[in-house]
């Protein structure tokens, strides 16, 4: 779909807001992308046409315009309604990228099948399972797997149909936490630094099964910590309750929110639990914080000790799959099933990003003091809060650890540095109790989200072009010629840059007509740096990135497979060789059945997936940073 | 009219070319016909990935999850196809997953009646089973010990690695296959044959290997 270049004496939508859609002036079109604003593009094609612009086709269009730079095309979360409900329809955008990766990461987890059912669900909407089976081909039972499968990990949520409580049950999944998987490695690690080896066995449990009995936990944990032991010591069960109670206590992990009433009932039975009855499906699921009970800890009395498997149990154990083995007798906290508390890990993680910051810009000693607010305000921030509440100096002197002993006057003047300095992490809010602080936790994502984004500008651009986007970000709108001026670099050049930059959307340009007739010589052309525009289209980047690199990884993985399963064989051989006392000449023999060529290419196969996975890791940490400021704008 | 100023210099537009910066005498930059390549060369090279204990301890909890995660239940692989005849064996050797169960149980209260499956149980005597396969592993491995030793023999020069390749590959199947029916034994439950007398053959179970270029002996 091309659009017509529009002539100057041709306008007739002055009322309509102009935003970079003139192509007469700038660079010519096949360089520019498409800004998507889609309002503004809608009106204008249909003022065009001159057609009874009705809802149906209006939203149909819109999906055919909104193709970004890159193509990537916005898909509207179409349920069954969407033609009825508009509102309705466009609740949950996913992107196809989203989609995309999401698919992935449900295929490397959980197999082919429910990855075809997985984006079956992102794609379409909520749907019923008699409409999943047809749509996707695939049998019912497979269907019903899936299902039970997406559910236990919290990925899908189910709630009766649309057509009210006599419908067939309707399914939903949910993008967000299917992309969570991605961050499954880092919430492990930082359980392991924050509760040691066995907090972090806890977690991993948790993430791998979905949810799980506090008891299935223990004794699953206490397990696998007595077979890294060595012969003759085994873990008490005590030790993996403490470190599970600290996981609960401190919020990390939390109850499962209790299943909502179907069909029937009118009014919620049970009298703790908040949950709304039965309704049209537009009614949200209960969600685990609207429990009351959601961090206490069930009543029972775990006593035991973990069992070492012995090996020959252990071909048993692999033979019979890893399933949750639920020994005959019941502990007690049947249907108490907990899940880990993503959004307090994300907490964590903004938390430290913070401390980061502040300990690179300014010194150690800051970071302390701001790690110290941080610690002591982390149970009375609400989640969404912009900042936190107000703390006196005089608490933040006595909360500081021991080890940092620094004296009052100089707390004072630490605090003045952080409260002048231009990120603005901390703020003054009063002058009680010795001057009253806060930390600023809205306004700090922002400046890391902006600093990413400068970053991401010098890396892929150079320093002068970041020097003009950050130019653009202080100072809002300027025209080229204050653009060059400003950036002290020459015309020639700074146009350059400024059309590259705006080819690939980073920077947008705004008109501001002088005269009524909008005539090109005579409007101002002024190039602007929209910070959560920009964002947006970061993190949608990074979506993308991760993608690429992990089909990058599958395509290394299948050119290899006939290498790597012959190693595999040959490690399994040598494994059982070992194991049963063979010379070390035979050892060798076997171990020369792999030439030193194929060793090479082994060897750096495995650097390359070692490469790949590290930097998913490391682009995930964007992702966060981005996704965190993105959020934190929406909850205004 | 409209073609007036096509051919004479640049073509006449409705603003001042040198406002946006082309002055006299420049030039364009070339024209694109085509997309722009799939991998562009790249002006500026990427920064190198971070290192440290903390980025190669998430890296390999990374690849252990992604390892851990094909040997759970949650894993769904669809049942093979079934052959073209139902063989007498298929009563018995259940071990591959099929599509009709569920390899683990979930809390059926939580989920929606209609999502119900039956899930698989193993059943079957445990303690029995058990002595034997104890022997069998030992007696694989001799196996293994005595053929190494008569190969070294051998000496032969040329095929004496790939036949020692094939007959590892063959006593580790064979092995495989033993546990396997050992454990099929399980699954008894009403035949008086005895599971060790049925002999599947070499093609049961699948060629591990794919690029076999000589002919099994």
């Amino acid at each position: 779909m091309t659009e017509e270049p529009m002539r100057g004496n041709r306008r007739s939508f002055r009322h309509l807001p102009q935003n970079s859609t003139n192509s007469d002036v700038g660079p010519p079109a096949y360089q520019r992308g498409w800004s998507a604003n889609i309002p503004s593009c809608n009106a204008q094609l249909f003022g065009k046409i001159n057609l009874p612009v009705s809802a149906e086709i209006r939203c149909v269009v819109a999906l055919a315009i909104t193709c970004v730079w890159d193509s990537e095309v916005v898909l509207r979360g179409f349920s069954r309604n969407s033609f009825h409900d508009l509102k309705g329809c466009f609740a949950k955008h996913m992107t196809a990228q989203e989609v995309r990766l999401c698919g992935l990461l449900l295929q490397e987890h959980f197999g082919e099948v429910v990855e075809r059912i997985g984006t079956h669900l992102l794609r379409g909407g909520a749907q019923n399972l008699r409409t999943i089976a047809n749509e996707t081909n695939t049998p019912l039972d497979l269907v019903k797997k899936s299902l039970c499968v997406l559910v236990q990990h919290g990925a899908c949520e189910f709630g009766s149909g649309r057509r009210g409580p006599g419908s067939p049950v309707e399914y939903r999944a949910s993008c967000e936490r299917v992309l969570r998987v991605l961050r499954y490695p880092r919430y492990i690690y930082t359980a392991k630094t924050l509760y040691g080896d066995t907090g972090e066995l806890i977690v991993e449990e948790v993430l791998q099964r979905g949810h799980m009995t506090m008891s299935n936990t223990v004794k699953t944990v206490a397990d696998r910590l007595t077979h890294n032991m060595e012969e003759g010591r085994s873990m008490e069960y005590s030790e993996v309750v403490s470190a599970f109670s600290k996981l609960v206590e401190t919020h990390f992990l939390q109850r499962c929110p209790p299943v909502a009433e179907m069909g029937t009932a009118a009014t919620s039975t049970t009298p703790a639990t908040p949950s709304t009855p039965a309704a049209p499906a537009s009614t949200s699921p209960p969600t685990a914080e609207s429990n009351p009970d959601c961090y206490k800890l069930p009543h029972v009395t775990l006593i035991g000790r973990g069992k070492r498997r012995r090996s020959s149990d252990d071909s048993e154990e692999q033979r019979g799959g890893k399933k949750a083995k639920m020994d005959s007798e019941s502990c007690g906290d049947e249907g108490i099933y907990w899940l880990v508390n993503f959004e307090r890990f994300h907490q964590h993680f903004r938390d430290q990003a913070i401390i980061s910051a502040v300990a690179s810009k300014l010194d150690q000693t800051s970071s302390e003091i701001v790690r110290t607010m941080l610690r002591m305000s982390e149970v009375t921030t609400t989640q969404t809060a912009a900042y936190t509440q107000p703390l006196s100096a005089n608490e933040i002197f006595r909360s500081l650890p021991p080890n940092y002993s620094i004296s009052r006057p100089i707390l004072d003047q630490y605090l003045s540095l952080l409260v002048d300095d231009p990120m603005e992490f901390v703020g003054k809010s009063g002058d009680s109790g010795g001057g009253m602080y806060v930390v600023n936790l809205q306004r700090a994502l922002a400046n890391l989200a902006r600093a990413t984004l400068e970053s991401v500008v010098q890396e892929r651009f150079g320093s002068r072009s970041a020097r003009i986007f950050r130019l653009l970000l202080r100072k809002r709108h300027l025209e080229q010629k204050q653009v060059e001026d400003f950036a002290m670099i020459p015309a020639k050049e700074a146009k350059d840059m400024l059309y590259t930059l705006l080819s690939e959307n980073l920077v947008q340009l705004q008109e501001i007509p002088k005269t009524p007739d909008h005539a090109p010589s005579r409007t101002f052309y002024l190039y602007t740096v929209n910070q959560l525009p920009t964002a947006r289209l970061l993190l949608q980047h990074c979506y993308k990135t991760v993608a690429n690199l992990i089909e990058r990884r599958l395509f290394e993985t299948k050119e290899n497979k006939r290498l790597l399963e012959k190693s595999q064989r040959i490690e399994a051989i040598l494994a059982s060789l070992q194991a049963s006392g063979a010379e070390p000449e035979q050892l060798t023999e076997v171990e020369e059945m792999i030439t030193a060529p194929e060793r090479q290419q082994l060897e750096a196969l495995r650097h390359h997936i070692n490469k790949l996975d590290s930097t998913e890791n490391q682009v995930d940490e964007t992702v966060f940073l981005l996704e965190s400021y993105i959020f934190s704008t929406k909850t205004k | 009219m409209a073609g007036r100023g096509r051919g004479r210099g640049r073509g006449q537009m409705t603003f001042n070319l040198e406002d946006v910066g082309i002055g006299r005498g420049d030039s364009l930059p070339p024209t694109t016909f085509k997309p722009s390549p799939l991998f562009p060369p790249m002006p500026v090279q990427p920064v190198p990935l971070q290192t440290g204990e903390e980025v190669e301890y998430m890296l390999a909890l990374k690849q252990e999850l992604r390892a851990a995660t094909k040997t759970l239940p949650f894993y769904i692989r669809r049942a093979a196809p079934k052959r073209d005849v139902d063989r007498y064996s298929d009563k018995y050797q259940s071990g591959e997953p099929k599509d009709s169960t569920i390899e683990w149980s979930p809390d059926w209260s939580r989920l929606p009646k209609e999502l119900c499956v039956k899930v698989r149980e193993p059943r079957g005597k445990r303690p029995t089973p058990q002595v034997k396969r104890t022997k069998k592993p030992l007696v694989g491995k001799e196996e293994i010990l005595t053929k190494l030793e008569t190969l070294e023999k051998k000496e032969e020069a040329v095929n004496s690695e790939e036949e020692q390749d094939e007959e590892k590959k063959k006593t580790n199947e064979e092995e495989e296959q033993a546990d396997e029916e050992d454990y099929e034994e399980d699954f008894e439950e009403d035949t008086d044959y005895i599971m060790s007398y049925f002999d599947n053959g070499e093609e049961f179970g699948g060629d591990s290997d794919d690029n076999m270029d000589e002919a099994t002996y």
